[in-house]
């Protein structure tokens, strides 16, 4: 029996048209973060009754009087029992405007993998600081990482402000000194927020004490800063996941390349190159899960069929036959080390680069980066867990890269131990290997110099 | 009878994706990539929302081709039989290749004990890693998602389980951009959440957006029902109602679909699908929260049974 009502027809069925922004914030519980996100999702109405009443019963059971917001975070035992945030937890809330997914990332110093985890996927980032401390140590790693993995927009969320007298003066010194230093780093936007977390002002209402700032309040900031870039400003990019050949009596002749568009926008009748081969084609059809289009973008996912009856496997990259990237064997990057067991040179690890995996050999390690001085430490001969450095890998087989400035899909890897398939190593291929590649498409504007580190 | 949502600027932009899309997305690219690395992929089947949700996405990413994977229901023996009679017309529709592994018959060989409370979820894990085990199974999609509880908040996409199914929160791979790694040694699997990033009211949209057809028993319905634990269950041989549990006649609806001896009924009166919407984006009380009896059984319920290897 069909439940489904088919009386509701289109139109008529709230499906939610909201765009998503994927967000991620960085602090320690000291400068209020869990309290930050405790009322952005109390207050935006995300934390549900039996959820609230959970962390109220646990809070009492550890002699805490008011709720501990940081509960509703921290759901592991090791955590539970330690005070402390481990992992990386995703936190989902929703407004009429916007869908949100918040990778809330522990701020402590051990565990940078877990900041460069969220702030991967993230297209902003929430830095904090407490308004009596400034910009410190830890602000300036948190915002290297954003400038690192290249997230689009950062807000600087000066909280506490109701322990400062909520004094103009002492949030301007603060965002001037913090906009100099990330814009420094490269970090296209920066918005600075006064705000307490705890008193509520500027999180999600205005503050009635604040009048002097006129600027939105976070949760107005995160529902109207634009998600969408443009893709057609950028190549298309289409590494192919899956052959679909159904060879079946309805479709014998079906062959449709399935991916997930990691960059730009695709035509049908784009003349495309297929990488490593080289060899060139036409793009005759785009199914984007069950409609036929002439037109998908990133980050779609759909099957493409060319006019041609090419050799394609998983692994190959379909890009415009004017703008493909130049496969190499030889790839610069910097690279976050994520694993217990350092990466050190000479290592045969596996890469993986968008649908590919190849055999890889680490040539070198030129540098390792201090996050909060930005200060080098020429050929460290290792990099361990949390390090951020530079390397040279050689691979056994050529990778179409783009630089991870023009592209974070299709400029980022993995370096994963063959032995056991760990993932050692996140790694953002360097703007050395974007000159190397005469790719005359993108002219980014991306300032560079904050990656000559 | 919702309203519609006024549409964000941003919308209006031409390269714009609703959060519908984008979840769809990347969801077809997980099932891609799964097909694309492992060799004996499987999707647990309970007939439930999340799973109906998995299957229909996984019908889109390989379309006009068939799911080149296998279904896989761990049958409690307490089933809804609205809830079987889907899954087996469904198997029939598409043409799929469903294993079932069986509690009840864990128990009748002595190999699993029934519990004095008469609950069945805990011991589903015992089946479901040997029915990984004996066909070789080497990704397995699980319909969980990040929002449902605390534990589920910080599991990966790809999440690696040893060689006893086992989950360790402290020993989770990173997980960055949309890199999936799967690698994994002999005996071990992975399990997929391709729902990860979806909450309650995603699914619900995505449902009423794709007609999507499900049991009967999510939408209001009369029923006979008695309380216990503060919620309404339905009667049936897995031993209920006890003594001094008394049956009503209630209008009723299932939030989430499982064991019959610990899914509870709420009471409602949404017989459509926008009616549910509406009740799901007004609810101050989590699915879990108001259906489940075996996530309250403790503070850390559903990481204990995930560190054994439970979905």
């Amino acid at each position: 029996m069909s439940t489904t009502n088919t009386a509701a027809a289109e139109g008529t069925v709230d499906t939610g048209a909201t765009s998503l922004l994927r967000f991620a914030t960085a602090g320690s519980v000291d400068d209020g973060k869990s309290t930050l996100v405790g009322r952005l999702l109390h207050d935006s109405k995300s934390v549900l009754a039996d959820q609230l009443e959970a962390v109220e019963h646990a809070s009492r059971n550890r002699g805490q009087e008011a709720p501990d917001l940081a509960l509703l975070t921290d759901g592991l035992r090791a955590e539970r029992e330690q005070g402390i945030t481990i992992d990386v937890a995703y936190r989902y809330f929703a407004t009429p405007r916007r869908r949100f997914i918040l990778a809330d990332t522990p701020g402590h110093v051990q565990y940078t993998r877990n900041m460069v985890t969220g702030a991967s996927t993230a297209e902003l980032a929430v830095v904090l600081v407490d308004a009596r401390n400034g910009v410190v140590e830890q602000t300036r790693r948190h915002a290297a990482v954003a400038a690192l993995l290249r997230v689009p927009h950062v807000v600087l969320a000066v909280n506490k402000m109701d322990l400062v007298g909520y004094r103009e003066a002492v949030f301007a010194a603060i965002a001037e000194e913090f906009t100099a230093y990330a814009g420094s780093l490269g970090v296209p936007e920066i918005t600075a927020i006064p705000i307490s977390a705890l008193a509520g002002d500027n999180v999600v209402t205005p503050s009635a004490t604040m009048d002097w700032y006129g600027g939105p309040t976070v949760l107005e900031h995160l529902e109207t800063v634009p998600v969408v870039a443009d893709p057609s400003d950028d190549p298309a990019r289409f590494p192919v996941q899956y052959v679909i050949r159904p060879q079946t009596a309805e479709h014998p002749d079906y062959r449709g390349y399935a991916g997930q568009i990691a960059s730009g926008v695709l035509r049908v009748g784009d003349v495309v190159t297929v990488l490593p081969s080289g060899r060139t084609s036409t793009i005759e059809g785009i199914d984007a899960l069950g409609r036929s289009v002439d037109v998908a973008w990133a980050p779609q996912s759909v099957t493409l069929r060319l006019a041609d009856d090419l050799d394609i496997s998983r692994g190959d990259l379909i890009a415009p036959a004017g703008a493909a990237p130049v496969a190499t064997q030889d790839i610069e990057a910097t690279v976050c080390h994520v694993a217990d067991r350092p990466l050190a040179v000479g290592q045969r690890v596996l890469l993986k680069h968008t649908t590919r995996t190849v055999k890889a050999i680490v040539k070198e390690i030129p540098s390792r980066l201090t996050l909060d001085d930005l200060s080098q430490h020429p050929a460290p001969g290792e990099l361990a867990a949390n390090d951020i450095g530079r390397i040279v890998v050689r691979t056994a087989a050529p990778l179409a890269l783009d630089a991870y400035a023009e592209s974070r899909r299709t400029g980022s890897f993995l370096l994963i131990d063959p032995a056991d398939g760990t993932t050692l190593t996140a790694g953002m291929a360097g703007t050395a290997f974007a000159e190397a590649a005469a790719d005359p498409a993108p002219e980014s504007a991306a300032d560079d110099e904050g990656w000559d580190f | 009878m919702t309203t519609v949502a006024s549409i964000p600027e941003d919308l209006d932009n031409p390269y714009a994706l609703s959060h519908l899309d984008a979840l769809e997305s990347e969801a077809v690219h997980i099932f891609r990539e799964v097909a694309g690395e492992f060799e004996r992929p499987v999707i647990l089947f309970s007939g439930g929302k999340d799973s109906i949700v998995m299957l229909h996405l996984a019908l889109k990413a390989f379309a006009p081709a068939p799911v080149p994977f296998a279904l896989l229901h761990v049958d409690t023996g307490h089933n809804f039989p609205e809830v079987l009679a889907y899954r087996d017309r469904t198997v029939a529709e598409h043409g799929l290749r469903l294993h079932v592994a069986s509690v009840q018959e864990f128990i009748d060989r002595g190999e699993l004990r029934e519990r004095p409370d008469g609950t069945r979820n805990p011991l589903q894990t015992v089946p479901l890693l040997d029915a990984i085990e004996s066909n070789r199974f080497d990704a397995v999609f699980g319909g969980g998602r990040r929002d449902e509880e605390k534990a589920r908040a910080k599991e990966r996409v790809f999440s690696l389980r040893d060689e006893f199914g086992g989950w360790d929160p402290r020993r989770q791979r990173p997980e960055l951009w949309q890199l999936y790694n799967g690698r994994h040694s002999p005996g071990e699997h992975v399990r997929v959440f391709p729902l990860s990033n979806w909450t309650e009211l995603d699914v619900w949209q995505y449902i009423a957006r794709e007609k999507i057809e499900l049991p009967a028993i999510y939408y209001a319905h009369r029923r006979e029902v008695f309380a216990r634990n503060g919620m309404w269950l339905a009667p049936g041989e897995w031993g209920g109602p006890k003594d001094g549990e008394r049956l009503e006649l209630r209008q009723v609806r299932y939030r989430t679909v499982g064991d019959m001896s610990c899914t509870g009924a709420v009471e409602s009166d949404a017989d459509t699908i926008e009616a549910v919407i509406a009740e799901i984006a007004a609810s101050r009380l989590t699915e879990r929260g108001a259906t489940r009896a075996d996530d309250k059984l403790s503070e850390a319920a559903m990481e204990d049974r995930k560190r054994e290897g439970y979905f």
